[in-house]
């Protein structure tokens, strides 16, 4: 992947970054900041990338691995607690009638 | 088929439903479906990452590989699930504080590795090394000392407060960016380590001296920072997928960022150098003692509320800290069952992070349609008899309204004085996250009910079932 290309994913994705979230109801602050904040444990992806080309390199092979675990520490903690803010919202209405 | 197509055909459906996940949590209809969306979205990325070392010819994946994936797959997801199932509702934002601040040290640590064993030493990739090490590091430490400060871990030094940390922090920048300058020409190892050292510290430094009101500002800011380093290890390791999401989620909490500054009414610089409030406010000396305060017993209360048509509740920090809102509930349904008419005013900034006071009512199963919005709600307090503040303090202060030195001045806040009757249920007399005086509690329709909230809340239960209210 050449420079050019690179720096134009990254404007491309900043773009729609900036697209994507126009008004948010306060209500969901917090759960969208918190299901953002786990894809951005997307640095996974690099860790994985780290492991798998370390070969035997045993000390690459460690960091990556730790890095890979703090990722997924982000992505899945990220994205379980904010489906259990979500899940509050949820249960509205229909069960409130009876 | 070329397995480097078939990545590229999975990250591209990855990316799209990442964008969708998004763009879904910011409406409520779509947040919960589109939460696990983005979550099927990053595990397919990982589907992509394998089947292209898996399939192309001549990589594949070694048995250790495989080893050492599995162990941090199964460490951090497991200490992951773990920490979201258990911690509390009250303390959601120091979790996503701790969460995003362990998303920075990935970044980093992968910068680390690459550095000290896989450069290919072309100016891009030490670039974007570099970059990655510097956010990483801020993000880390930043997100960590927002998550002490609001653990209540660690308090407000007040040496941050003086004008001399905006010395100590300029310094270390400069430090910081000598030292980025120097690894571009050469890299060497302590001078990677100085970068690395010097960009956490002053991580610290900008974050500690923010005051804890503004603290939700702070992590959504830090949430975009480490969007920015995912995206630079992305050039690192030159993947498309990771430059996409990252960026998208730096632009995305940026947005998010100016619109959570925008309810406080407070700028993005006022926020990261300003300092606490009450530092301000020292200066303006806009506070001064209170003079006409009246303190009445729950009994009093309990008949006040039993006469009344109209009621609004207004919650804030000290109702999760006590966790009394199924009390909170429990009163309101009573009040219903006569016929009393209940809402609650949400402030945007109510509680230690936007939404707060939301998700807390939501747990005690509050009928959605109650809670009402800043906006929505101002205009009905001169029509309603009774406003119950239960640990809010900044969000109902009428100076943010009258008085222009105050620097709670111009903020939106709740106008809970136009009611016939206020009654604040509070611990003591201390001032609120901004430590300003709160002139709402000197009015002559105000009337202070000391206790922690759950308790005042459990004898006003009692006192109005004696009352006969509620009861059928």
């Amino acid at each position: 992947m050449d420079f050019a290309q690179a720096f134009w994913v990254l404007l491309l994705g900043s773009l729609l970054g900036l697209e994507l979230i126009g008004k948010v109801p306060p209500t969901l602050h917090t759960p969208l900041m918190s299901g953002a904040n786990a894809v951005s444990g997307i640095t996974m992806l690099a860790a994985l990338t780290l492991i798998i080309t370390a070969k035997d390199n045993l000390p690459l092979l460690i960091i990556g691995s730790i890095s890979l675990g703090f990722a997924l520490f982000n992505v899945v903690g990220g994205f379980v607690v904010t489906d259990r803010m979500l899940a509050m919202f949820n249960r509205k209405p229909s069960k409130k009638l009876k | 088929m070329d397995v480097s197509l078939i990545q590229s055909f999975i990250n591209l459906i990855a990316v799209l439903l990442l964008a969708l996940g998004i763009k879904g949590l910011s409406k409520v209809r779509s947040a919960k479906e589109a939460n696990r969306l983005a979550a099927f979205a990053m595990f397919l990325s990982i589907i992509g990452l394998l089947t292209y070392y898996l399939g192309k010819p001549g990589e594949g994946i070694t048995q250790q590989s495989w080893l050492w994936i599995i162990i941090g797959t199964f460490v951090g997801s497991l200490f992951g699930a773990i920490l979201a199932k258990r911690v509390p509702m009250t303390s959601m934002p120091e979790t996503v504080a701790l969460f995003n601040g362990c998303g920075g040290m990935s970044s980093l640590l992968v910068a680390i590795g690459v550095i000290f064993f896989q450069r290919n030493e072309t100016f891009i990739q030490d670039i974007s090394i570099l970059i990655s090490i510097f956010v990483g590091s801020i993000t880390f430490s930043g997100s960590i000392i927002a998550m002490a400060k609001l653990q209540g871990w660690l308090s407000t030094p007040s040496w941050t407060q003086s004008k001399i940390r905006h010395l100590i922090n300029i310094s270390i920048a400069i430090i910081s960016i000598v030292a980025f300058l120097n690894l571009i020409q050469s890299v060497n190892t302590s001078t990677i380590w100085l970068l690395v050292i010097s960009s956490t510290i002053l991580g610290i430094g900008v974050t500690l001296p923010i005051g804890g009101a503004d603290m939700p500002v702070v992590i959504s800011l830090l949430n975009s920072y480490s969007g920015i380093a995912a995206a630079a290890a992305g050039f690192v390791v030159g993947s498309q997928l990771l430059i996409v999401a990252g960026a998208m989620v730096g632009a995305a909490g940026l947005i998010l960022t100016q619109v959570m500054c925008k309810g406080m009414n407070r700028s993005l610089v006022s926020v990261l150098f300003g300092g606490t409030l009450s530092s301000q406010s020292k200066k303006l000396d806009s506070g001064g003692e209170y003079t006409n305060i009246t303190s009445c017993s729950v009994e009093e209360c309990a008949l006040t509320l039993e006469a009344a048509n109209k009621v609004i509740i207004v919650p804030g920090y000290g109702l999760a800290v006590a966790q009394a809102q199924h009390t909170l509930r429990e009163v309101a349904k009573i009040l219903e069952q006569n016929d009393i008419d209940v809402s609650y005013a949400i402030h945007p900034v109510a509680g230690r992070m936007p939404g707060h006071m939301n998700v807390l009512l939501a747990e005690a199963d509050v009928p959605y349609e109650q809670l009402k919005e800043m906006d929505n709600i101002n205009p009905d307090f001169p029509a309603t008899d009774v406003v119950l503040v239960l640990g809010a303090n900044d969000v109902v202060n009428p100076q943010a309204k009258s008085d222009q030195n105050s620097p709670l001045y111009g903020m939106p806040v709740l106008d809970v004085q136009e009611a016939r009757t206020v009654f604040v249920i509070k611990r003591g007399m201390s001032a609120g996250y901004s430590g300003i005086k709160n002139d709402l509690f000197d009015l002559p329709n105000t009337s202070m009910v000391f206790g922690d909230a759950k308790q005042v809340l459990s004898e006003l239960m009692t006192e109005l079932k004696e009352l006969g209210v509620g009861a059928k």
